[in-house]
């Protein structure tokens, strides 16, 4: 499993829109919160941490200088 | 965990004190953790202690009344937040929140001016601390005055980018957002602006610098 974005799971209110928006199927209902799905695969396209709007899933970004 | 005396010696607040100060000064000060995402600070409510940056990561940030967050300072582990609310007896100047898990070391209002009453020297490091301070705000107010949006966005991604010797917090578009003083939204444009002028490019979960040069030159800040 590569990277994956963060869950916050005591701001989950399980609204479920985040699996909506999921392109890789990485996420996933445990119950009433949403946890990472290792079957699945993640692109860190963001939208999940978009359309969030309790901040529960985070994508952050490592910022690295290329190699010349 | 015990508090230790090492971190509370690489503290820029005790620097140049003897090996006794610094003991005695450890025995004032508590210590808290957190997990991620967890509130440290309230803004508005009544300052009672200031913490130093043990381990992790810590945003500092001001809310606006229509919830708009703007990011004051990200804090790495010798950083030390609240200081300012404790020491004109006011509120809680901003809010904190844990960007990892975090562990602190915390000092009481009262129990600093206990301290400062019998060490002196700690008073002249606040000042250089405290003077810091001003400069980094005085440096946001610059940006969010004269800066476009990209060339912040440009002059936040040259801060924060790790090289072999130093590592960075990692950043959502969301934090890049609060502290360029704007929105996600306008951010991820940014970001695909860079991207499009072949300054950075995204690979999965890094935004990698392509060329560094211009990316200052848009930034507006020599390299």
């Amino acid at each position: 499993m590569g990277e994956m974005p963060i869950i916050i799971s005591e701001r989950c209110d399980g609204c479920g829109l985040c699996l909506e928006v999921c392109q890789g199927s990485a996420l996933k209902m445990a119950g009433k919160v949403v946890q990472i799905d290792e079957k699945g695969e993640c692109d860190w396209c963001t939208l999940c941490e978009a359309v969030c709007l309790k901040e529960a899933i985070v994508c952050p970004f490592e910022i690295v200088t290329g190699k010349h | 965990m015990a508090v230790s005396i090492e971190s509370l010696k690489s503290n820029p607040y005790f620097a140049e004190l003897k090996p006794d100060e610094i003991a005695a000064i450890g025995a004032q000060v508590f210590e808290r953790s957190a997990g991620r995402g967890e509130m440290v600070l309230l803004e508005g409510d009544p300052a009672e202690v200031m913490y130093f940056l043990v381990s992790g990561v810590v945003k500092v940030f001001k809310t606006s009344v229509e919830g708009k967050e703007q990011i004051l300072n990200i804090l790495r582990p010798g950083d030390s937040f609240n200081d300012v609310s404790v020491f004109d007896d006011g509120v809680n100047l901003a809010s904190a929140q844990s960007m990892t898990p975090v562990e602190l070391y915390g000092l009481r209002k009262n129990d600093i001016k206990t301290i400062l009453n019998k060490h002196p020297q700690i008073a002249l490091n606040i000042i250089r601390v405290l003077a810091g301070r001003v400069r980094q705000l005085a440096a946001l107010v610059e940006d969010l005055s004269f800066r476009h949006v990209t060339s912040r966005v440009a002059k936040i991604l040259l801060e924060y980018a790790a090289d072999d010797w130093v590592s960075r917090p990692r950043l959502t578009q969301q934090e890049m957002a609060s502290m360029a003083g704007t929105a996600r939204e306008v951010v991820a444009r940014s970001l695909k602006v860079l991207e499009d002028e072949g300054l950075i490019k995204f690979d999965h979960h890094r935004i990698i610098i392509n060329n560094k040069e211009e990316l200052a030159r848009m930034a507006e800040i020599p390299l």
